[in-house]
């Protein structure tokens, strides 16, 4: 094992599904079973991408390996010196275990869609896609530049796009592709931004060379303020593509695309890719970034989990639930809890993945009822699917034994050791609020989905649990949920082997830019690859038996609310919408979001465009009409010139050499002696002429 | 004035006047015949020259054979009894007027340059020296003249044949 | 000047050369052209044989003319052939109505 095979690899996994897309999409017609191609090119990468993953961590733990090429060269420009971009790809520990989750569920819902879409119109394209959404998102995660990062995040936005539409006979699908589309690129502007301010200042897109620059205190225009700029406009790229507030109104819309595409692109792995870009960046983002990071990540979490409470479509509590959880991620990674907020990335992706893809069972067993108010005891015409759905809902809940619990622990407790040391308590408040709602409203949809009596008798009747490949990735990844595969300790997450490969960098700010805590100190850990101060060690463990007791409290609490309410029935849910009328509307209609957007910047973008369109009709219009009018009257005029005086004089021209024509042609009689005379005559002037010389 | 004057001012006279006719006359058959006083008139001129061989050719193809033809050609191109036969002239004035300014400027300049005259050479055996000559320096101009003979006498065959098949 | 020498024969055939261009010139009837043409040959043969006599150089004057009258022979063969070949084409001989160059 070395590292050019590892890269090599990498770079096969990176092009397989991009050669499944380019099969498919040309030739899909003509190869028979064209899915199965697909689906063992991307069986291939996921085995090829577990060996990357073991052979990285087992061979060259802590070593980023990088290759690069000259992509393109400039040459040597004038006040810049020989400048140039350069491709590459990076492998540090995060990008192998990203690679392996990507195409770990990209197989599962490879192979879930295999059923699920039977029958579809455009069945061999629809995997086409799958395929170049595998190959945009794993090139995000091997790249070792922001450009190609931005390249692939773009393709990325492709993809989804041509997903959420993929139905797009329907009005509403295709309204939700556009809405994504457009609504990621409002955050792309700030993205790229984001890097053209660190391309200016350093002439290259290189993670590595720019993280060196600032690390040598080398910051951009020389002042931190535009490092904050930077960092806070590239986590705008972040905000877009997680969905994070205030651009996270694409996401629930997005749910129009097929289920098992909600379960990898909108659940598992391109959310997450903003995620991913703040972690990548992680290391140079200032304290005053980070708080921003942090509290957008909380007011989302926030958000979105009271919108989750009242929803009615499986999947639109789904999609909240998944915005809730981003949010807890960027917040974690806002407090400097880069470790579980990766952790918490990974987990989330199997348990939602699974979440989603078991309500994607639901939905297809129930001829595409997505309404919970009209489900409802399932549990006996499904197993498979009510319990892979339970453990899954048991882990995002954080009931302890699951993955969920452990990532979810670490965030929280990352957030009270945060507000310990710095007294931002709001943070660990709000955290805490959404795990115990969050809890309420997943039990809410597992009751009202599976429990109870069928509230509409004549689907329920034809109700039928799914077949084996549909069945097999629910149980693969509810699996996955359960915190064996993590660490041996189900209390303890430091325990696992996660934190041992996945450690937080160190800062590389200046040092009055930073969170005091955050700094390494010098001495005793010089060896320890830990990258924060021994205080922020004690702090962290204090907190996280705080944390646990807290967090097991408010979960516990929310599944008992949602039993007695939902369950037993103890208190009428109507009546209590009832007397919570206001605040009932208000989580109902997404805190009047899409409203807002409609009345603020959808009207002004439309009256800004009427009055482009009118200044364009009238003004430019007009110029250009005037221009032509006044062409017409210049042609008008140099036509008649052209008329008359060039064409005049032509005229006079052929007319004077008419009419000396007519006379000389006298001369010529067609008679040979009237020419000798004139020979004659000629030789008789010669002979003169010549004499007078 | 010697008898050699003499002769040559009577020739010159018989040469230039039977010209005058041949140029001037409307009737056709007339030039003809004061064609054949002209050749006469120049062959007289030749045989003062010293070239009495030359003189002799030309009384026996001028007189003896082109004349013929001429004569010949007239009666094939003109009735006799029409008033075709007379031929009138065109374009006299310009002709006239060119033709003798023309005539006054060689005059002139044949008078006023001044030829290197050598003294007169007497050739008494020109029939020989003639003979010599066409079969030694001249005889690839004699041979051409055989040639060109041959396609004239072809040429004006095919020419004036009747009928193209 | 009444000495009979190279000036005579010269003028004499400058005048019969400007006879020879006078018929060439004025007659209508294309047989008439023929027998100016016919002059002027002769008038150039006096000259050479004049010069062969006054002049230096030998024999080559009667030589020349001796050919000229050879080439006179031809010439007016082919010429009548062709005279007579016009008369058939447009039934008459007068050159001033042969005037197909005009076109």
């Amino acid at each position: 094992m070395n590292e050019t095979l590892l890269l090599q690899l990498s770079a096969i996994i990176l092009f397989l599904p991009l050669l499944g897309f380019v099969l498919l999409i040309f030739f899909g017609k003509r190869i028979p079973k064209a899915h199965a191609v697909e689906n063992f090119l991307i069986f291939v990468g996921l085995v090829l991408s577990i060996i990357v993953a073991f052979g990285k961590i087992s061979f060259f733990n802590d070593q980023k390996i990088v290759y690069e090429f000259q992509w393109l060269s400039f040459g040597n420009i004038p006040l810049i010196g020989y400048t140039g971009i350069k491709f590459g790809i990076m492998l540090d520990n995060v990008t192998v275990l990203m690679q392996f989750v990507v195409m770990l569920i990209s197989f599962v819902v490879h192979l879930f869609s295999v059923k699920y879409m039977e029958g579809d119109l455009r069945y061999t394209r629809y995997f086409a896609y799958l395929g170049i959404f595998t190959f945009s998102m794993l090139g995000i995660v091997v790249t070792h530049n922001f450009l190609m990062m931005y390249i692939f995040w773009e393709l990325v936005g492709l993809s989804s796009y041509l997903l959420i539409g993929f139905w797009f006979e329907k009005k509403s699908a295709s309204d939700a592709a556009k809405k994504a589309f457009i609504v990621n690129r409002i955050g792309d502007i700030g993205f790229f931004l984001g890097i053209l301010i660190l391309y200016v200042n350093y002439r290259t897109f290189s993670f590595n060379e720019i993280f060196t620059q600032i690390s040598l205190g080398n910051l951009p225009f020389g002042s931190s303020a535009w490092l904050t700029a930077s960092g806070i406009l590239i986590f705008c790229g972040a905000v877009g593509k997680s969905a994070q507030f205030p651009l996270h109104v694409w996401l629930p819309d997005a749910m129009e695309g097929p289920t098992p595409v909600s379960a990898l692109i909108h659940a598992a792995t391109m959310v997450a890719a903003g995620v991913y870009l703040i972690a990548k960046v992680f290391v140079m983002l200032t304290a005053d970034a980070l708080l921003v990071i942090a509290y957008i990540g909380a007011i989302t979490a926030f958000i979105s989990a009271t919108i989750a409470i009242t929803q009615n479509d499986i999947k639109k509590v789904l999609a909240y639930s998944t915005v809730s959880q981003l949010g807890y991620m960027i917040m974690a990674l806002g407090v400097g809890a880069y470790t579980v907020a990766f952790f918490h990335l990974v987990t989330h992706a199997f348990f939602k993945a699974c979440l989603f893809l078991g309500s994607g069972s639901v939905i297809h067993a129930m001829h595409h009822e997505q309404d919970i108010r009209y489900l409802g005891g399932l549990r006996k015409k499904m197993p498979y699917t009510y319990y892979t759905f339970l453990i899954s809902t048991l882990a995002i809940s954080g009931v302890p034994f699951t993955s969920g619990f452990l990532s979810k622990d670490g965030i929280l407790g990352g957030t009270l050791a945060f507000a310990n040391l710095t007294g931002y308590w709001l943070l660990p408040i709000i955290g805490f609020l959404v795990a115990s709602l969050t809890a309420f409203y997943m039990f809410r949809l597992v009751i009202l989905t599976f429990h109870g009596e069928a509230r509409d008798r004549h689907k329920f009747e034809h109700a039928h649990e799914s077949p084996a490949t549909m069945v097999l990735p629910l149980a693969i990844l509810a699996v996955l949920s359960i915190f064996i595969f993590y660490t041996p300790n189900p209390f303890n997450a430091d325990a696992g082997w996660f934190t041992k490969w996945v450690k937080t960098p160190s800062t590389i700010v200046p040092q009055n830019q930073a969170f005091g805590f955050m700094i390494k100190e010098s001495g005793e850990h010089s060896e320890d690859i830990v990258a924060h101060s021994l205080q922020y060690t004690e702090a962290l463990h204090h907190a996280h038996s705080q944390a646990m007791y807290i967090s097991l409290l408010v979960a516990g609490l929310g599944i008992l609310f949602a039993f007695v309410i939902y369950q037993w029935r103890k208190i009428s849910a109507d009546n209590l919408a009832q007397k919570l009328k206001p605040l009932y509307n208000f989580s109902l209609n997404k805190w009047y979001f899409d409203e807002l957007y409609d009345k603020t910047a959808v009207t002004f973008t439309i009256v800004l465009s009427r009055i482009s369109a009118w200044f364009d009709a009238k003004i430019i219009d007009g110029i250009v009409d005037g221009t032509a009018s006044l062409t017409r009257v210049s042609a008008f005029g140099t036509g008649k010139f052209d008329n008359v005086v060039i064409d005049g004089f032509v005229n006079f021209t052929a007319y004077f050499t008419g009419f000396f024509g007519l006379i000389f042609r006298r001369l010529q009689t067609g008679k040979v002696q009237t020419y000798l005379v004139m020979v004659l005559s000629g030789l008789v002037i010669l002979f003169f002429i010549l004499r007078s010389l | 004035m010697q008898l050699y004057d003499i002769i040559f001012y009577l020739f010159a006279l018989i040469t230039l006047a039977s010209a005058l006719i041949v140029v001037s006359s409307k009737n056709i058959v007339y030039s003809a015949f004061s064609l054949l006083f002209t050749f006469f008139g120049v062959a007289g001129i030749y045989v003062l020259l010293n070239a009495d061989f030359i003189a002799v050719v030309q009384l026996i193809v001028y007189v003896g054979g082109i004349l013929i033809l001429i004569i010949f050609g007239v009666m094939l191109t003109s009735k006799i009894t029409d008033v075709q036969i007379k031929s009138e002239s065109i374009q006299i004035l310009p002709a006239t007027i060119a033709v003798g300014i023309f005539a006054g400027i060689l005059t002139a300049s044949l008078l006023k340059t001044d030829w290197r005259v050598a003294f007169p050479a007497s050739h008494d055996q020109t029939i020989f020296t003639i003979g010599r000559q066409l079969i030694t320096g001249y005889v690839l101009p004699f041979e051409l003249a055989g040639i060109v003979l041959l396609i004239a006498l072809i040429g004006s065959v095919m020419i004036a044949r009747k009928e193209r098949s | 000047m009444l000495q009979v020498g190279l000036y005579h024969f010269l003028v004499l055939s400058g005048l019969l050369f400007s006879l020879g261009i006078f018929a060439v010139l004025t007659r209508k009837n294309a047989i008439l052209v023929l027998m100016g043409i016919e002059l002027i040959l002769n008038s150039a043969n006096i000259n050479f044989i004049a010069f062969a006599k006054y002049g230096n150089f030998g024999f080559s004057g009667q030589m020349v003319a001796l050919f000229v009258i050879i080439l006179a022979a031809a010439e007016a063969a082919v010429a009548l052939a062709i005279v007579l070949n016009i008369y058939k084409n447009f039934n008459t001989v007068h050159v001033d109505e042969i005037d197909g160059l005009k076109d």
